[in-house]
């Protein structure tokens, strides 16, 4: 475990500050989801947030990019505020890249349609360029040869690929993942795994929302525990795992890795 | 072989054998009968019985048929002809045929233009339909209903052109302007369609003797003609509306959702024929007199209204069928709303939609026979009132009603072919 000790490949992580959030709270209804959240994310950090199911994790990433709205505190990406301001979000949204638990791709376009669609409407890239950028991407997630197909005609492995490439398409500057494994086969996993340590070492930053621990010691500089809308324990992974200070922190690990 | 041992003795098999034809009951149609018709005593007698209507059936009709008459000029000159050959008169057809498709008002020599406009409708649609035709091809779709327009009702062509040229002015400013908000684009889009109709309007007037063709006014149009330029016109504005209205009832905004839901909810629970009673009567009284509003126009806006309605749900069922996902991956990407709804939503809704998007169109096109109600003449119409009241067909039910079934079926299994045409072309799940 020799990977645990240090940041693998020389990773290396600026002091500019990519995400920062402070005070931030979040209901649904009369529900309180989000309690007080106060993250700091620094360029190049990769942080993967665990806890039991319910506890606000995959809320937490959505506000990031306003998937979901907050309705107290501050969400500054970038330097540009998160308000109701429709530009900011739209802004905020092309340079934070976002994979889902359930792929989504877009079913009726080809996979290369899939790449290229956000480059051309949204960012104007010429048809020709953005063709060229996504094959890029495509090989670097290891399925360049299934351009032309559809998303349905995919593995589920092969499809949460073709989604990080998606991504990665607009050049995004922080990626934000919401269990991107949960959804697929144990032999899956691993290729999908494989791809995001690869951005990893790249040194995108990224937030993780995962119960892959493995991964969280090979490639985290963080590891944020959460339960019941808070924020309960957050360390570097090898304090984390072999010194859990919070009993919930505690029992949760136990629960998790006890098999 | 048949003196072989396979337990004590060793075989090793020297010659092949060649493949056999199955016994006669385990093949072709036989066995197809067998399986299909009678597999046990119940659908044995229910075969029975099904052959026996078949037989009945055809019994009536093939004579009518084989034995019936195109010759004569009234149902006394049929039935001199048929005696008890238990034919039908079909000389009826024959003699009102171009009155069950133009109508018995429009002129005789100016037919040609309707048949004209008919024809070009085969150029002008499979644009729209068939998305593998080259995309230029869309301007002739663009231009047909002005010109269809022209060639149907005939007057000056200033009309239609200043009609055309003011939506294309409406496009070019709202593109313009568009940038800086939507509500003013649309606006200025309003102002520039408006001006240029108003100038057209003006010089029609004052030149209404050049680029002119005899005109044909509304109250002259009949026959299935009539049915066909309803039924294209609606079903081709309701779509459009259909989704705008689907929209609007998902829409955040409180007074375009609202709009939405009243529109939608009160169109649907109004029957069509009242709304024609409306568009007939009832409108006349609230528009000043000296105002020419066309009775077509009218009936177009009420059946547009009402079958937009029934779109609408439609295309919110499909919407409703989306995973929530596919909007959150369109937000996450950046797309802005009117992106992600062109590129991702609705591709996708409106492909769930076809069955129920074409059914709507089929009973909108079949209902375009209620306007025969307000006494405008088109193929039931005809039947009903000129060509079955005449001394002549007094009681040619069959041969007519058959006619128009023919008509009506052969459009309506037309479009249902080609919606499960589509459907097999946009299938990419590849299930």
């Amino acid at each position: 475990m020799a990977m645990m000790d240090t940041n693998p490949g020389g990773m290396s992580v600026s002091d500019e500050v990519a995400i920062e959030i402070r005070k931030m709270n979040k209901w649904f209804g009369q529900f309180h989801v989000l309690r007080d959240i106060d993250l700091k994310v620094r360029r190049g950090e990769r942080i993967v947030i665990c806890g039991p199911s319910g506890s606000g994790k995959s809320t937490l990433i959505r506000c990031i990019n306003a998937l979901e709205e907050h309705q107290q505190g501050t969400i500054e990406v970038d330097g540009v505020p998160l308000s109701s301001d429709i530009k900011n979000i739209d802004k905020i949204r092309s340079e934070v890249g976002m994979c889902f638990q359930h792929f989504n791709l877009f079913p009726h376009l080809s996979v290369i349609d899939n790449l290229t669609l956000a480059p051309i409407w949204v960012r104007k890239t010429p048809k020709r360029e953005a063709e060229e950028t996504a094959m890029y991407f495509l090989e670097k997630v290891k399925i360049p040869d299934q351009a032309r197909k559809f998303p349905g005609q995919l593995s589920g492995g092969q499809q949460q690929r073709v989604a990080i490439a998606r991504s990665l398409c607009m050049k995004p500057r922080i990626m934000l993942f919401d269990e991107p494994t949960s959804a697929l086969d144990p032999e899956m996993i691993k290729e999908v795994l494989d791809t995001m340590i690869q951005l990893a070492e790249e040194g995108m930053t990224m937030i993780c929302v995962t119960h892959e621990m493995g991964f969280a010691r090979q490639v985290a500089n963080r590891v944020i525990f959460m339960d019941e809308g808070q924020i309960v324990e957050q360390n570097e992974p090898e304090e984390f795992f072999l010194r859990p200070r919070n009993e919930r922190t505690k029992l949760f690990l136990s629960q998790i890795l006890g098999h | 072989m048949s003196d072989m041992h396979a337990e004590s003795v060793a075989f090793v098999r020297e010659t092949a054998l060649p493949p056999a034809v199955p016994p006669i009951a385990e093949r072709g149609a036989v066995r197809w009968m067998r399986i299909n018709l009678f597999s046990g005593w119940i659908n044995t007698v229910m075969t029975l019985i099904g052959a026996f209507i078949v037989f009945w059936l055809l019994s009536g009709l093939i004579p009518w048929i084989v034995n019936g008459t195109w010759e004569g000029d009234s149902i006394r000159d049929c039935r001199e002809i048929l005696q008890d050959s238990g034919g039908g008169c079909f000389a009826v057809l024959r003699e009102r045929w171009p009155q069950l498709l133009f109508g018995f008002q429009y002129p005789e020599e100016l037919r040609w233009r309707p048949s004209l406009a008919f024809a070009l409708l085969f150029v002008a649609v499979p644009p729209v339909l068939f998305y593998k035709l080259p995309r230029w091809m869309l301007v002739i779709t663009a231009v047909f209903p002005f010109l269809a327009y022209w060639l149907i009702w005939g007057g000056t062509a200033i009309s239609p052109i200043f009609a055309a040229l003011g939506l294309v002015a409406g496009y070019l400013v709202f593109v313009r302007v568009e940038k800086r908000g939507l509500v003013a684009g649309l606006l200025a889009a309003l102002v520039a369609v408006v001006a240029v109709w108003w100038l057209g309007g003006a010089l029609a007037d004052e030149f209404s003797r050049s680029l002119r063709i005899e005109a044909v006014p509304s109250r002259q149009m009949g026959g299935f003609m009539l049915n066909l330029i309803l039924g294209v016109v609606c079903v081709s504005l309701s779509v459009p509306i259909g989704i705008l209205l689907a929209m609007g009832r998902q829409s955040r905004l409180p007074v375009v959702k609202g709009f939405s839901i009243v529109f939608i909810e009160f169109v649907r629970g109004v029957p069509l024929i009242t709304l024609l009673f409306v568009a007939n009567v009832v409108l006349a009284y609230f528009l000043p007199p000296s105002t020419n509003f066309d009775l077509i126009l009218r009936v177009i806006i009420m059946i547009t209204m009402f079958s937009s309605a029934y779109i609408a749900e439609v295309i919110r069922g499909g919407l409703a069928a989306l995973p929530k996902g596919q909007y959150e991956a369109a937000d996450s990407l950046g797309l802005d709303y009117a992106q992600s709804m062109r590129l991702i939503i609705l591709p996708q809704a409106l492909k769930i939609s076809i069955p129920g998007i074409v059914n709507v169109a089929v009973g909108l096109f079949k209902d375009t026979t209620l306007v025969s109600v307000i006494s405008m003449f088109d193929l039931v119409g005809m039947i009903r009132g000129p060509i079955l009241s005449s001394t002549a067909w007094l009681g040619v039910y069959w041969e007519l009603w058959a006619a128009a079934c023919v008509l009506f079926f052969t459009v309506c299994y037309g479009i249902s072919q080609y919606s499960q045409w589509l459907e097999r072309q946009l299938r990419t799940d590849h299930r």
